[in-house]
């Protein structure tokens, strides 16, 4: 990273907040005179304590001017152009208010994302909801937690996350369901692992299709068939009404039992249960009674609960459990959402979702409506919810939606059946998308670009998944003429003419939104609002800059709250929580016929979401550099697929080519894909092609973990990769894939067309014309073997192999020559070997990000040394011993040592 | 020693490399058992004619090239007679007849007449300073004419041809090779190789004139020029026909010996005459002739055994390597360098280091290789060729040299 084209501000220590998943860890950011930027965990931090996974460690290698969106951009017959921030604001504003005169305010679009910060979230809602007078403002976050929201809304009146991270540590059992926190949500994950080290009799369940690196601190891991959740918390109810049920609680504090277990009782006995979720009926005995004996449980659950067309049904099937049991809101025990994104909950208290207003307020309570009107003081309030993501994608390619508004997503990648999302684009009379770098599926699509901050850059406030609002602080100037995405929307709401938009600065955003929160709650005869930081508003600059993280509630300056209902006082207008019915129903789209086996999808250790930012980092993208098709070796053999091979996954709405691996954590029946690969990053891996459209009745919320595919080989005729210091077109390759390296870009081919003149091909492809170029090359043409080196100045600029079988050279050691300045003559034929002389040690894929240490270095040092366990590894490799994400593989290859010395 | 009658004669016609090796190699084998003479055209002892490069390079004397002084023929009782060519053989009688009229009898006859170089047979071919390039008085001739200083022409751009030219060069004269082929040494050589020998060869200042049929050579006492068919005239001093060499047959065909291009002989060595062996560039075996030293070792190993009574070895024709001897060109080229039905290439070009290599690949075998600028591997490969080593496991890591591919083979074990 040369953030020399990024001016630091501050030349002290800055404390932020890391932007990446829910667990909000605390960053301590510094810029040294060298530029260089030095990442550190936040030991003040109460979500972190100091720790950091290797995303977070890694933040300094994704900041940079290179690839950012650094001006306003026009596109003009097809073409881009940079424009001045007026041509551009006046473009937005102009369009939005033609199209709202000429089709009424649902005819514009607001699709946000849990990566703005809460004040900018807080602005587009007003602009939206309060004063363009639609609902149509949606969020990447309806992809991750809308159903735990409507869970939330359901059983406790408002959505909010009863516990706190603490309460894993002191917790008697922890069930994780459908989260891979291990990979996921890593710092959570340590702390549940310490605290297990600690107190050993402390247990973990892991429930989840897939055996996950999570798996590796199970005490039982039940791996249950995807999308029957439901059953299983069903089949638990009816356990629990018998051995644990808290009735004392019940009558005091809940409603809707009943029913529920009515609905429960369609689950059937524990062996109808068993045989639904395909699992050990024992396993599940086991699981139960486990759950009825322990008092402090604290049950988490993510995507792999909420992206289903069940979504809302299994939160509440959970949260049921804990009501039954009145296991909520005190210390070590409660369910507990894990949020995917950094602000999806910030974005949750100001109304980010089109079926919710600011400040917890209910869109369809006309009290609340007319509360929130009357503090903003706008021309209107909407009164029916906006278009949820899907439908209102739908929406934009119906003609509906003439104008969208995009902000900080992706959604040509990120939505399930995103080619239609592209078709919606492509129709759509006017897409603004507002990013920080330029090169994306969107921004292709979009007619106006807007430069937006990025992380380091962005000053304002995020609430994490214990409802904990900790800062985000600059420690960077804005680079090029990029503005905050609430100032940009300021600008735009001024240029409509709409009063309110006179914020000079995050701190004032932030100032109203808190006097909000306690606007008429609980007064007046209406509801009270569990969220209120009345107790934050009126703070100063300096006290907004001061400001530490802090739990809400927040009703009073001094006031923290590490947990809620722990008084049995819920949200709804009665106090009581509901029990909701949840009767168990199968995914939308069920395996069979032409599409045998379930796409589930997810994210891997190392990537973010579509690798924007996670993408410029080489030490990143050492982990898994490649998108890949996890797969039982038996579906793979009834495939006619091949492990390393490429292979095509098909489905009825779309399709993508990746390689095939055997992780050895998937059953029979189940694929797996990663989500991060987009059409920037691979030809054919954008996974949310293939992903089908179904959501969830109630909350919107996609089925990502379940879509009906069939896999089949994808034919080549040779195999090869690029190794390049500049970024290539690749018109040739009928696959390929791009990662970024140290000091190089590496591309992964694959191709149909044989070449007739390789030599003539390969300098195309390379795009060298000059006939005294330094080009080296070996060729077989019967073998298909062809391999070309272009060297500059003696040393390496780029270099291409390509074999008719995916068994090239290893691309480490040719990598580390894109270090050496001046190359040795010796070094010219080793380049095209591929390989040095005597051999240089090839320390195998990285598993240990951190201080790059691969498998091999690690099997060895274990096999030498005979090391037994994941500490001793550390200290003889170092692999594990910063952000410690990568143990659970370290375990794994001590576990195979183990294996194969018994054997032996 | 005293050789006794009992002992059978053994006579051989050429003190040149193929007969005195098969001499050496028959005394190895069977000491005693012949009475041996040696005729030799040559007024002296016995050389390695392939080192009369060096010689005119001026890198070597011609004492260094000398393999057999008369000292070593006394030792071995050799009769040697330098500088007397045999003039016939009388196969009735057993006789062979010198020019200073000596006739001795033989019970075994070795025939090494060798070869001549091919003088083109030109206008002006038989004019004072063309001459060929095969024995000592031709390098005599020639660096005395460099001595004189003044241009030299030499016609044909084979392996011969350009040795004789860099000779002359380093010797101080102007140097133009004329070849009648597009590409220079086109029997070991592809194009690419050649171009990148044409270009450094030209370098070191030699002219070469590609594509030129010889028409005449011209000049009133002594050759002046050199004539092509297009017209063009190259100004010449010297003249040197480096154009191929023609097998000595005239003495065997007068004897009756059956001779196509030259002797024909079985695997044995011998000729229709079972008396008579033949080895050598004198001789033809299936069609092939041969100018290289490799094949007539081999061939004068299996003639000794036969004269040695001892008649069990078959003489095989092998792969030849070949490697230019002129300081600073690095050029190897081993076995079957054309290919053919099914032969496949493996091809290497570093441009700008100099570097070609061309591996012919048949099956799973080697069978030619040309290398260029780095010959390190030459023989590696020239053994794989030989050995008819199995090469499929390393085919990829080949061009890379042994150092790479045993690293293969290393972790394929």
């Amino acid at each position: 990273m040369e953030l020399s084209a990024q001016f630091p501000i501050a030349s002290t220590t800055v404390r932020t907040t890391c932007p990446y998943c829910g667990v909000g860890c605390g960053v301590n950011a510094k810029v040294g005179q060298d530029g260089a930027l030095a990442i550190a965990g936040d030991t003040a931090h109460p979500a972190s304590q100091g720790r950091l996974c290797v995303k977070g460690s890694a933040l300094g290698e994704t900041l940079g001017n290179h690839g950012r969106l650094l001006s306003p951009m026009l596109r003009e017959e097809g073409a881009l152009r940079a424009a001045t921030w007026d041509e551009a604001l006046d473009k937005v504003a102009q369009g939005f208010a033609r199209v709202i005169a000429e089709h009424g305010p649902d005819a514009v679009a607001l699709y946000v994302s849990g990566q703005l910060l809460t004040e900018d979230y807080y602005v587009a809602n007003k602009f939206m909801k309060g004063y363009v007078g639609s609902a149509n403002i949606d969020t990447n976050s309806r992809l991750c937690m809308s159903s735990a929201v409507a869970g939330h809304k359901r059983a406790f009146g408002e959505d909010v996350v009863p516990g706190s991270y603490e309460d894993f540590e002191l917790a008697d059992l922890v069930v994780l369901v459908g989260s891979n926190a291990a990979w996921c949500h890593p710092t959570l994950y340590q702390r549940i692992a310490r605290a297990k080290q600690e107190r050993p009799e402390m247990k973990v369940v892991v429930i989840d299709p897939r055996r996950t690196a999570t798996c590796d601190i199970a005490d039982l891991h039940l791996p249950v068939k995807p999308g029957t959740d439901v059953w299983l918390f069903d089949g638990l109810l009816a356990h629990l009404a018998e051995h644990a049920a808290d009735d004392g609680f019940i009558d005091a504090h809940t409603t809707g039992l009943a029913d529920a277990l009515d609905a429960a009782g369609k689950a059937g006995s524990l062996a109808d249960v068993a045989k639904a979720c395909r699992l050990d009926p024992h396993d599940l005995e086991r699981f139960y009674e486990l759950f009825a004996q322990t008092e402090k449980v604290v049950t988490a659950f993510t995507m792999g609960v909420n992206q289903s067309t069940a979504g809302a049904d299994k939160v509440n099937a959970i949260i049921n459990c804990h009501l039954i049991t009145g296991r909520i809101g005190r210390p070590g025990m409660g369910p507990f959402s894990l949020t995917g994104q950094p602000n999806a909950m910030g974005g949750r208290e100001v109304g980010g979702l089109a079926n919710m207003l600011a400040a917890h307020m209910d869109l369809d309570d006309a009290a609340q409506r007319a509360a929130l009107q009357e503090f903003w003081g706008s021309p209107h309030v909407a009164d029916k919810p906006g278009l949820k993501a899907v439908d209102l994608f739908r929406a934009i390619e119906d003609g509906k939606i003439k104008a969208v508004w995009i902000m900080a997503t992706n959604p040509l990648v990120s939505l399930p059946d995103a080619d239609q999302a592209r078709r919606a684009l492509e129709k759509c009379e006017l897409v603004v998308a507002s990013d920080i770098v330029l090169g994306t599926d969107t921004n292709e699509a979009a007619h106006v670009l807007l430069p937006a901050l990025g992380w380091g850059e962005k000053d304002g406030t995020v609430t994490n998944s214990e409802r904990c609002i900790s800062r985000q602080r600059a420690f960077l100037a804005a680079p090029g003429s990029a503005r905050a995405d609430w100032d940009i929307m300021c600008d735009v709401a001024r240029r409509m003419g709409f009063e309110g938009f006179a914020f000079k600065g995050p701190h004032e955003i932030f100032d109203e939104h808190a006097r909000l929160s306690g606007w008429k709650n609980g007064t007046e005869g209406q509801r009270r609002r569990v969220f209120d930081i009345t107790g934050l508003a009126g703070m100063t600059r300096a006290d907004y800059d001061a400001l530490e993280p802090v739990q809400w509630p927040v009703r009073t300056p001094a006031e923290r709250t590490a947990r809620v209902f722990g008084d049995g006082h819920f949200a709804h207008g009665d106090g009581r929580a509901r029990f909701v019915p949840t009767v168990p129903r199968a995914p939308a789209h069920l395996p069979g016929g032409e599409y045998p086996l379930v796409l589930n999808t997810g994210r891997v250790r190392d990537q973010w979401h579509t690798m924007t930012r996670t993408g410029r980092s080489q030490k990143l993208a050492e982990h898994i550099p490649e998108p890949y098709i996890d797969m039982h070796p038996q579906d793979a053999l009834l495939s006619g697929v091949k492990a390393g091979e490429l292979a095509r996954v098909t489905s009825d709405w779309g399709a993508v080519v990746a390689r095939v691996q055997h992780g050895g954590g998937i059953a029979r029946g189940s694929v797996f894909m990663p989500i991060h690969w987009s059409g920037q990053t691979a030809s054919d891996a954008r996974v949310g092609t293939v992903v089908n459209p179904a959501v969830d009745p109630v909350s919107g919320e996609p089925e990502f973990k379940h879509t009906p595919v069939r896999i089949e080989p994808f034919g080549v005729t040779w195999y090869g990769f690029i190794l390049s210091r500049t970024d290539l077109p690749l018109r040739e390759a009928a696959n390929w894939t791009r990662v970024q390296g140290k000091d190089f870009v590496r591309y992964e081919l694959a191709g149909r067309k044989p070449f007739a003149n390789a030599a003539v091909w390969a300098r195309g492809l390379l795009d060298v014309h000059d006939d005294d170029a330094d080009w080296i090359e070996v060729e077989d043409k019967n073998g298909g073997m062809y391999r070309a080196v272009h060297l500059v100045d003696g040393r390496i600029e780029a270099c291409l192999f390509v074999a008719q079988r995916a068994d090239l050279p290893a691309r480490a050691w040719l990598a580390s020559m894109f270090g050496k300045e001046q190359l040795e003559p010796a070094d010219r034929m080793s380049l095209l070997a591929g390989r040095a002389k005597e051999p240089a040690f090839d320390a195998g894929p990285t598993v240990c990000s951190c201080f790059g240490v691969g498998r091999k270095t690690i099997e060895i040092a274990i096999r030498r040394d005979n090391l037994c366990d994941a500490a001793a590894v550390t200290a003889c490799t170092k692999a594990g011993g910063n952000c410690g994400s990568c143990i659970p593989e370290i375990r794994s290859l001590l576990a195979e040592a183990q294996a194969q010395a018994a054997e032996a | 020693m005293k050789a006794s009658h009992a002992h059978p004669r053994l006579v051989v016609i050429g003190n040149g490399m193929a007969g005195m090796r098969t001499v050496e190699e028959l005394l190895k084998l069977a000491p005693d058992m012949y009475r041996i003479t040696v005729f030799g055209a040559e007024p002296h002892g016995n050389y390695n004619r392939i080192l009369l490069s060096p010689v005119l390079a001026g890198e070597k004397t011609v004492d260094d090239i000398m393999l057999n002084t008369r000292e070593w023929y006394d030792a071995n009782g050799i009769t040697l007679h330098a500088g007397d060519p045999v003039v016939r053989i009388d196969r009735k009688k057993r006789v062979v007849h010198a020019a200073s009229g000596l006739a001795v009898p033989y019970d075994r006859l070795l025939i090494a007449t060798g070869s001549k170089p091919f003088i083109v047979p030109v206008p002006g071919h038989q004019l004072p300073g063309v001459i060929g390039f095969r024995d000592i008085s031709d390098v005599d001739t020639m660096l005395a004419a460099a001595r004189a200083g003044g241009k030299a022409v030499v016609i044909g751009g084979g392996l011969l041809g350009l040795e004789a030219a860099n000779g002359l060069l380093r010797q101080g004269m102007e140097v133009a090779v004329v070849h009648v082929m597009g590409s220079l040494m086109n029997q070991q050589l592809d194009p690419p190789a050649a171009e990148l020998l044409r270009a450094s060869l030209e370098l070191r200042g030699l002219r070469i004139l590609l594509n030129r049929q010889t028409v005449a050579i011209e000049g009133t006492d002594r050759v002046a020029s050199v004539r092509f068919e297009d017209g063009e005239t190259v100004d010449a001093d010297l003249v040197v026909m480096a154009a191929g060499v023609r097998p000595n047959v005239e003495l065997a065909k007068a004897a009756g010996l059956h001779c196509e291009r030259a002797i024909v002989v079985d695997d044995t060595l011998q000729t229709y005459d079972p008396r008579v062996y033949a080895v050598g560039e004198c001789v033809q075996h299936r069609r092939a002739t041969f100018g290289l030293v490799a094949p007539i070792w081999d061939q004068a190993r299996v003639a000794a055994a036969h004269l040695a009574g001892s008649g069990h070895r078959r003489y095989v024709q092998q792969a030849t390597a070949t490697k230019l001897k002129v300081t600073g060109v690095d050029l190897y080229s081993a076995g079957d360098i054309v290919g053919g039905e099914g032969s496949e290439d493996l091809v290497l070009r570093d441009r700008r280091s100099g570097i070609y290599k061309r591996l012919v690949v048949a099956g799973n075998r080697l069978t030619g290789a040309v290398l260029y600028g780095d010959v390190a591997d030459g023989p590696w490969y020239f053994d794989l060729i030989q050995q008819r080593t199995d090469i499929s496991s390393i085919r990829d890591q080949l061009l890379f040299g042994r150092a790479h591919s045993d690293d293969v083979a290393a972790q394929a074990a």
